[in-house]
């Protein structure tokens, strides 16, 4: 018997890796680790020129951070303008913006924010779409 | 010092005497006398929250009307607010509702073209006052129980009121589309809607 070992591949702690601030004022703004503290903790740096993703340099615990698939490359303990050339080299910004996530969690958002109305408008436009597709299915099964 | 105190002549001097109403007790007394509290209440008008401008499409939360969507046309006293449906829509009359029973949309809806002197009218508290004379219930319809009590006979006066007042609303409510299907329709809580959370 043989078995083949393979590393698995999960999101590490490592220098240059962007992480989502999921807590204290900073929430739901991304930084890149520039150095590990400790165990527990990382030096983060968010240069974005975007005010919305902006996160000041900073120790953050991990347990207030959550990790992102978006990696970079970047020497250890890189100054905040020299992170920032890489960031904009590397388009994280747009990265972000277009990954899975991001785009669910500006949904969630978008979607708290509806008003009375705006919800019921939103159950119409749902309704009229589904009353489409299956209309469009029907044909289709009609037809095979 | 209200009581005057007297003058005393003693051998050559003169003294002034105290009242003997101000003369300190001998005693303290044994218990505490018990002091009134002071009241830090004041009887203040009611102000309606800021939401709840006229025009403003309510939720109603309790009563025969309750998760109906209605529109508010005036603030009364103390609480209370002047709703309709319109009738047409949603089969809400011009009815007066609890304020704290009520949940303020932001959805305005034009007030324009209104009668404003018929809404004063309605929200006069004598509008809605009962025929006590009339609606009284008799000992003929006491013992009546078992049969069908007579159906409630709507005044004409109030059905000409309903009607004017509406008018100009609809007419107002038809220029956004789907508002008046939206107050047609009434409100509900959902799977994981969470009432402090949503905006409304």
């Amino acid at each position: 018997m043989s078995a083949t070992v393979e590393s698995p591949s999960w999101r590490t702690v490592e220098v240059g890796r962007l992480v989502l601030v999921n807590n204290g004022p900073y929430t739901g703004r991304i930084a890149v680790i520039v150095e590990i503290i400790s165990e527990k903790r990382v030096l983060v740096d968010g240069p974005s020129s975007e005010e919305k993703f902006a996160v000041p340099k900073g120790p953050v615990a991990l347990s207030d951070v959550l990790l992102t698939d978006i990696k970079i490359e970047i020497p250890r303990a890189v100054r905040t303008g020299t992170l920032k050339k890489f960031w904009e080299k590397a388009e994280i910004d747009k990265k972000w913006q277009d990954s899975k996530w991001a785009q669910r969690s500006q949904r969630t958002e978008r979607r708290k924010a509806l008003t009375d109305f705006q919800r019921f408008q939103l159950m119409r436009a749902k309704k009229q779409q589904r009353y489409e597709v299956r209309k469009a299915l029907a044909k289709i099964k009609a037809a095979a | 010092m209200s009581q005057p105190s007297t003058q005393k002549k003693f051998g050559k001097s003169t003294r002034e005497v105290p009242h003997h109403s101000q003369k300190a007790q001998k005693w303290y007394p044994a218990t505490d006398e018990p002091k009134p509290k002071k009241v830090r209440k004041t009887l203040r008008p009611w102000a309606p929250r800021d939401s709840l401008t006229p025009g403003t499409v309510l939720i109603l939360l309790a009563g025969r009307f309750r998760g109906k969507r209605v529109v508010l046309l005036k603030t009364l006293d103390q609480g209370v607010l002047l709703v309709t449906g319109p009738f047409k829509i949603n089969g809400v009359p011009l009815r007066r509702v609890n304020s704290r029973y009520v949940i303020a949309t932001s959805q305005k809806i034009d007030l324009a073209g209104l009668d404003q002197a018929k809404i004063d009218e309605v929200a006069e508290p004598t509008y809605f006052a009962r025929d006590t004379t009339k609606d009284k219930a008799s000992e003929e319809a006491f013992f009546k129980q078992g049969e069908k009590p007579q159906k409630k006979e709507i005044s004409s006066s109030r059905a000409a009121d309903q009607k004017t007042i509406d008018k100009a609303l609809i007419a107002n409510i038809k220029k956004v589309d789907m508002l008046a299907s939206y107050l047609a329709s009434s409100f509900s809580l959902r799977k994981g809607d969470k009432p402090h959370e949503m905006k409304w």
